[in-house]
This record gives structure tokens, sequence and C-alpha cells, in this order.
């Protein structure tokens, strides 16, 4: 008993039948191809797996692909521009050497963007608070901060630019 | 003579743009078409007789391909798992491990049968269904039970729980003899999960048209995983090829086999498709080796001037169901003496068989244990007898390098009172002191913990490796090609899981060769590729040993082409001089041949007499020694009096690990490593019920720590390079882990002495505080 599921992923519209209970992180590694979003749990504790529901963060362990049908889903493939430019948190991520082994470094990001999303101006207590839902056993969270806050820096930038048109 | 360019500077890693935006390689990345899953029926009790397995119901479920039991792999996968001698050569007993249980379980998570299928949820499904009847044995989970005479045994027909017991050096009577001052301390050490945050990972798949094996999975070193499953499997290793490109992190547990690294394979060779088995994180917790879980009793013999005299130790090591690959690294008493010089060590260690999943390797391995140790006791010597902790320090630190342990080790060099003068001062050691005073006269618990460590790393010379291995020494290889139009590939023996090898060793051969950065391409993770064997990464020694083996075959590739371009300038080979790239007679600069240039010209004619074609080199690098990092950290906290919490105020962290190749990942590592000596002092711990159910099974239960716990670090170093190498370098991938605990819990016992709380052993939990706050009360 299959169902169908439709749903926008970086832009793209994906159409399959899917097990009622396949997860939406299965669906996206095995079934769409996109391996970037990880796995590092089976309780729904690790982070590895967050992507944007609808623009905001999600762990995709613990929704069913069918919960996504009719939704935009983005992930970390989709965070670059499409001609490659890195996203500035993905670049401040390089730049501040926010990763080691890179395992947790997408469900990072994406759990960054949405925070930079609802708090442009993070302080370091806040990023710290604001990804608590993500686990790194690599790089003691160090760089991951001071990525996070790089990358604010660099998206206020931008963002001053694009108003003042610049 | 090149002039340093790359080497010392900080460069961005080149593995980034791959890994932040989604397009690594992790072992569950890959697939195969037609691919089968595999999930594995473990047994749920510690200790149990298999009394039967019923399968039919299993396979018979939908999308099911074959469920298979021990009796199916039996005259597939021959031999016992491997166990290394490491520091224990003579065992008292190790008991057989076949990758999968036919009669007796031994730890809970133990597989008993695998069921493969078309998709995950299938194989899932099907291995509710196999019905196994276990009839249940005593669990052995106490270290000091197990060691009594009559207690139940780990496995059934022992003669008792004892795995070893060996005694490195009995004697520290003298030392004791002339002591005024002798302290009693028992230390824990609990059991740890290394938990990387990738779990691990295997698919396999046979080729019957070429009897091969490919095998793609989570591996810290594949050509040794190669040789042993390989060999199991009665494949050549010419045959058998491992593959494991990104690995998301290691922390030692994904060095030794494990049994699905025998049972992917074999699976596949039996079903002829490509099969594949993906970790969970509860399997992980479960069955991936866990570290630590030791108990020392330890005595400390000095004098009331503060010079310390002598050690005795005694080490107890749960081992766990079976003697881990390499779980006697662990049995760390030639370590034991530290920064120090003493006039006697005494050391024994014992390793106790329990019913609990085997312990290995686990960041450190053995080095963080002995610096807690011997950190530890240097402190309550301290309290003993009324001396600054640190001035008891600067009296006894090692000060002549080369220095030879009572052990026998040569420690290469060393500054230990110049890493730690200047940690004090980036912490305020003195003036924390006054605040320290100031705050226990209003009733609050500021307290402030040294820890000035060292290690071992760098594994190691052929001499001391090969015998600790059982065969193999632990040296390096790596080959270096230059193509014909001067970009190199550089093939290392070494496994990078996070370190950023790609960019530390391409910056050690740009310079070795004067080729552009970005045009040499170092790979790493496929046994099909670069010399025969490899040695993969743990112990910290990539740089010393693999880093090494990279600059000789580059040196090699490099003397080739001076010959090559002396040929091509027409003069005689000594006159040629090498400058960052280029060949060119003494004298005259102007006339010059590039790299590129003469590379090209080794693939053409016309080469000197006695020069064959081509520019590549292949070497292995046996280093004459262990290197021997140090350095020393500072913590400072405050221990709340109503809750038992213990908060970092401050952590500071000078380091020496020689030379340094790239500062910006030298400083990643050692704030990992940090963070992971934290977690063990302040948060995680491997619970086992006493019926041997594992408590902390997922990550809900095991407190692995978030940004919220681990604090903002300052770190600093000094540069004493190692004499060992001609890069001068010595290791830091460990160096944090082995640190930091000590330097917590000093810290924590140092705020609670005016409470008259001597010792707290980790994890320093808030309850574990509370209670021994409430006990000094009373
Ligand atoms: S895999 Fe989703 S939270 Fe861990
Ligand atoms: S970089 Fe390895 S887990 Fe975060």
């Amino acid at each position: 008993m299959k169902h169908k599921v439709s749903v926008t992923i970086n832009g793209r519209q994906s159409e399959d039948e899917v097990e009622p209970r396949l997860l939406l992180v299965h669906y996206l590694r095995d079934v769409v191809g996109l391996t970037g979003t990880h796995i590092g749990c089976d309780t729904s504790q690790c982070g590895a797996c967050t992507v944007l529901l609808d623009g905001k963060a999600v762990k995709s362990c613990t929704l069913f692909a069918v919960q996504a049908d009719g939704h935009q889903i983005k992930t970390i493939e989709g965070m670059a521009a499409p001609d490659g430019t890195l996203h500035p948190i993905q670049q401040a991520f390089w730049d501040e050497h926010g990763l080691q082994c890179g395992y947790c470094t997408p469900g990072f990001i994406m759990a960054a963007a949405y925070l930079l999303e609802q708090n442009p101006n993070p302080t370091e207590d806040e990023i710290r608070k604001g990804l608590e839902g993500n686990l790194c056993r690599c790089t003691g969270y160090v760089n991951i901060v001071k990525a996070v806050q790089t990358a604010a820096r660099a998206m206020a930038g931008q963002a001053a630019t694009a108003v003042t048109g610049g | 003579m090149a002039i340093t360019t790359m080497v010392g500077a900080r460069i961005h890693r080149r593995e980034d743009p791959r890994l932040v935006s989604g397009h690594g390689h992790y072992a569950d990345d890959f697939v195969r078409p037609h691919t089968a899953y595999l999930a594995v029926v473990r047994s749920p009790h510690a200790h149990a007789r298999v009394v039967s397995i019923e399968t039919d119901r299993a396979a018979s479920a939908p999308g099911v391909l074959a469920v298979y039991t021990a009796a199916d792999f039996k005259g597939v996968i021959a031999g016992s798992m491997p166990v290394a001698p490491a520091f224990v050569p003579e065992k008292k007993q190790v008991p057989e491990r076949f990758p999968i249980a036919e009669k007796e379980v031994c730890f809970q998570g133990e597989p008993v049968a695998v069921v493969v299928a078309e998709t995950r949820y299938a194989a899932a499904d099907a291995a509710e269904l196999v019905q196994v009847t276990y009839e249940p044995l005593p669990a052995v989970m106490d270290l000091e039970k197990a060691m009594e005479a009559g207690a139940p045994r780990a496995h059934e027909g022992a003669p008792d729980n004892i795995g070893w017991d060996m005694t490195y050096s009995a004697d520290a009577d003298q030392a004791f003899a002339e002591a005024e001052v002798t302290v009693h301390q028992r230390i824990l050490q609990q059991r740890l999960a290394p938990t990387p945050m990738e779990p691990r990972g295997v698919m396999a798949e046979w080729s019957e048209a070429d009897r091969s094996m490919t095998v793609w999975m989570s591996s810290q070193n594949p050509h040794f995983i190669r040789l042993f499953i390989g060999g199991a499997l009665g494949i050549p290793e010419s045959h058998f090829r491992v593959i494991s490109p990104d690995v998301g992190g290691g922390f030692g547990s994904k060095i030794s086999p494990y049994p699905e690294d025998y049972l992917v394979p074999a699976v596949s060779k039996m079903l002829g498709r490509p099969v594949k088995w993906s970790e969970t994180r509860t399997e992980n917790l479960q069955n991936a080796t866990h570290g630590r879980g030791q108990i020392f009793d330890v005595e400390v013999a000095g004098k009331r001037d503060g010079t310390l005299l002598g050690l005795r130790i005694t080490q107890y090591l749960d081992i766990g169901a079976y003697v881990g690959t390499f779980g006697a690294f662990q049995a760390c008493a030639c370590l034991l003496p530290g920064a120090y010089v003493w006039k006697q060590v005494a050391s024994r260690t014992v390793g106790i068989l329990t019913n609990k999943v085997p312990t290995d390797p686990y960041r450190g391995a053995g080095r963080p244990e002995a610096t807690h140790l011997v950190e530890r006791m240097v402190d309550l010597f301290a309290r003993e007898i009324g001396m600054d902790p640190a001035e008891v320090r600067r009296k006894n630190f090692i000060r002549e390098f080369p220095h030879t342990n009572p052990f026998g080790l040569t420690y290469d060099s060393g500054n230990y009172e110049g890493s730690l003068n200047r940690a004090l001062e980036l912490a305020g050691y003195h003036e924390f002191r006054r605040e320290q005073q100031a705050a226990r006269e209003r009733g609050r618990l500021l307290g402030v913990g040294l820890s000035t460590w060292i290690e071992i790393c760098g594994f190691g010379p052929s001499a001391a490796t090969a015998p600790a291995t059982g065969g193999l020494a632990l040296t390096e290889s790596a080959q270096v090609r230059v193509f014909p139009t001067g970009s190199v590939t550089c093939y290392v023996g070494t496994h990078a899981h996070g370190q950023g090898h790609d960019t530390t060793f391409a910056q050690i051969v740009a310079d070795e060769l004067g080729v552009p950065y970005d045009q040499v391409e170092i790979r790493h993770g496929d046994t099909a590729e670069g010399p025969a064997f490899g040695y993969g990464t743990y112990g910290s020694r990539s740089l010393a040993v693999g880093g090494m083996a990279l600059v000789r075959a580059a040196r090699r590739v490099r003397d080739k082409a001076r010959r090559i371009a002396a040929h091509m300038l027409e003069a005689a080979e000594e006159d040629v001089v090498f400058d960052q790239g280029h060949f060119y007679v003494k004298g005259s600069p102007d006339r010059r041949k590039s790299i590129q240039e003469v590379a090209f010209q080794a693939y053409g004619a016309g080469l000197p007499e006695g020069v064959e074609l081509g520019l590549e080199a292949v070497a292995y690098f046996d280093p004459p020694n262990f290197v021997w990092p140090f350095g020393a950290h500072v913590c400072m906290v405050e221990v709340d009096r109503e809750t038992g919490d213990a908060k970092i105020l401050r952590y500071v962290a000078v380091d020496d690990c020689g030379n340094v190749i790239n500062p910006m990942i030298v400083e990643g590592q050692i704030h990992g490593g940090v963070a992971q000596g934290i977690a063990q002092a302040l948060f995680e711990e491997v619970v086992y019920a006493e019926d041997g159910t594992l408590r902390t099974g997922s990550m809900t239960d095991y407190a692995v720590p978030t940004a919220n716990e681990i604090p903002a670090m300052v770190l600093d170093r000094t540069v004493t390079p190692s004499p060992t190498n001609d890069l001068g370098v010595k290791g830091i991938g460990e160096a944090g882990t082995i640190a930091a605990s000590a330097a917590v819990i000093n810290a924590i016992c140092d705020a609670l002495s005016p409470l008259g709380i001597r010792h707290v052993d980790m994890p320093a939990s808030p309850d574990r505080i509370w209670k021994l706050m409430q006990e000094a009360k009373a």
C-alpha cells in the first residue's frame, strides 16, 4: 500500500510512491538520492538530519515522507547558489574551520540558517542555545559558534548591500 | 634549501567545500545496483545459552532473501577474530570469538542471526520475527566481584575471569622506604562510548566472475581490515578492496574489525548480491567498542619538601566479553610516570573479562588514564604536604632530554616548565588564587586544576610495534607521482576522518617539491591505490609517521628530478641547486629548469644513463622513536553549594606538538580533544544494569555534550621540535582528551577542599558532587 508524495526539494518537484512509514530522511537519501542529509541517531537527538520544511528547521528523521506532501524542503544541497557560490553560512563554516569529519555539518548549517533567519544578530549564548538540538563530536563547538557569528556578520553585510542597492 | 612557504600556514581545508555542500562520501552514501540490506538479530541478554533459533517466519516474510545463523558461516569465515599482544604479550586467556554466536552469547548485542532483504525496512521487520530461545546465565558485571574466587564466569567453562595479570615492574620499595609522606587513592575511569557522529556501516560486493570483493565501510584503517577479513574469507589481498573515503569520526572505535565486517562480505559471497548494513545509533552504543572502564589503586611516596619518590599502581581493566583486537593498548602502565622524575615506579595490570561489549582504544587509549592518575596523585600529594600544586610540578619536572623513564621509554624532547609557566600566566593563576581565597571567605567554592600532561604517540618504531601487533610494524607508507605536466598525486597509508590530512599533507608536498599547492592531490582510504600496505590513523601517528613517509617519497622524487635536471643543464649533479620548484647550477639561477619541465623530460627520450623513465616513488618510514608531545592545561571552576553543579569558568590549554604544519587544524584538534576530556570529567558514562542490560543505549541516555556544555577555550602553544623526525613534528589528535579530565577534576577537588573532600570520581555530575558534599557535612 503505497502513497503518493509530491514535494518541492531545493526548488525541484519530486513525485514518488512511498510506504506510509518511510521516514523523510530515508526518502531524501534513498529515494531522491540526496545523501548530504545524514543520520546520526534513532532518537531525534543529534540533528544530523536537519532540513528546512517551509523554511523551518526540522529533524527529517522525525517526519514521514508523506507528511512532507505538498511542502517545500530545502536540504544542504540546495544552500549554495546555482553557480556553486557557497551560502554565507557554508562559507563561514569553511573559513572558521567549523567542521572536521563533516558528518554533523549539513545539519548544523541548516539549523544555523533557521537560527539566523529568526535572529539575525544572535549573542554567543543565543547561538549555543539555538544549536542545542545538534551534536558535534569533533569540534568542541568552538569554531561552530565562531562560524555562525561570522555568517551573521556576512549576511548582515549582504542585507545592507541589498537595501542600499550597492 | 627550499624556502618554506606552505608549511606553518593557516591554509583553509580543501576537504571543506565538498563537505559543507552535502557532497561527502560516507559509507551509507554508497549504493550499488541490486543492493540487498542486512539487519542483525542480537542477544537481548548479557549472558545466555542459545537453545534454539527459529528462522522460518522471518525467512518467509515479504522481501526477505535469506536468514543466516552461525552454522551458515562456519565454512565461509575461518578462525577467531584477531587479538593483538599490545602491551600485554602474555595473556591468561583469550576467549575464542567467531563473528556470530552459536551456543553462548556473552554480551547484550552480540549477533546471533542476520536477515537479508530487499529493503532496509523489510530487513528490520523480519529481524523481529527471528525467534531465539535463550537460557539466561548469571552476568558478570562488576570488576571486583568478577575477581572473587567462585564468582560466576563471563564464559561458561572458563577457569576464572582473569584475562591477564601482568607486572611491568614490581619494585618501589626503596622509594617508599625513603618516603616521609605517602598518599593512597582509588581512582575510577568510567566506561565511555566513543560515539562518532557517523555510526558504522559496511557494504560489500562480491564478484564471482572476477573472484574479487569490494567493501565500502567506515574505517580508520582499511588495510588492516583487508588483511583480517580477506584472511578470514580466504580472499587474497590482490582481490580484496576496502574503500573508506569520508568517515564521520572514529576516535578509536573504527580501528578494530567488527563482526559485521566479516558477516556482510560473507553474505554477499553467499547471496551473490551487493549487501549493505548500516548501524543504528542504538547498535553503535551497544556494539561499538567502549573505552576506559578501569579502576586504579595508587599510592604515591614523597618528601615533605615536595620531592616525588615513588608510585605503586594496580590497574583493573574491564576487558569486556572478548579481548578487543587492540584492547590491551589500554594497559598503560609504562606511561604512568608522566612528566616527572621518579626514583621507582611499580605497576601491575589486571584485565578482567565481563559480560559487556569489549573495550578497545578510545581517543587517547591508556594515555588519558595514565595522565589522570599521575596528575591526580601529584595534586593529592601537594595537598598532603601543603604545597602549591604548580610548585610540586616544577620541583619534579624532567628537565634533561632525551630522558629514559623507569620503563625504558625515551622521551625525545620537552620543555615542561615552559608550557606550565605560559598556561599559568594566560590563566591568571596567581590572581585567581587570591580571588579564590576571598570567595571562600564568602562561602563560594572556587577551584583551579592543572594538568601537565605528556603523551607517547607516533606509533611507532618497528622494533617496538611489530611485537605489539603480533607481526606487522606500525610504520607508514606513501607514494608520490609526478605526472608529465607536473601535477602530483600522493597516496598515503594513513586515514583521515576529520584531521584534515588532505590539506596538511599537500602543504608538505608542495614545499618539498616546490609545486603549487593546488596541483598536489592527496588520496587515502582505498586499498586498491598506492603502496601495498598502509597502517591507518590512530594514536596521533599520521603526521609524525605518515607525513614523514610522504617527505621521504617526495625527496626520492626530487633526487631523481635533480639527476635529470643536471643532465638537462649539462652540469654535475652536485652542482645543481633546488629552490622552490626550480633546479639551477650553483651561481647561475637564471638558467633554470622547473620541476614541471623536468617531469615532462622524465617521460621523454634522452634521460641520463642509468636513469629509468618516470617520476614517482614509494617510501616507507620506520621512525627511530615515538614522539612525545606535552603541555599544560589549567581549568577554573565554581561548584554550586546547593546543587553540586560544577561550572567551568575558564579553560586554558598550552600545548606543544613540536613544529606545526597548519595551526588552524592543530587548534581544531585541541578544541575537540578538550571537549571529549571535559565530557568524560563531567557528563559521560556507559551504564549497565546489574543484569547486563545497557541503560545508556540511546543518545537520550548517553550524555554527549551539546554546545551549551562546552566552554570557550583559550589556546596557546610552545614549540619544541621533535628530534625524532625531519619535520620536527609530534602529534596532536589526542592531546586535548589526554589532558583535560585531570585539569577539570583537579579543579573540582580544589574547589571542594574546604569541605574536606579529597577526591571526586568521574563523571563529576551534580548528583555525585552533591552526595559527596552531604557526606562531608555529616
Ligand atoms: S538522525 Fe535525526 S536527530 Fe539524529
Ligand atoms: S565535525 Fe565531526 S561531528 Fe561535527
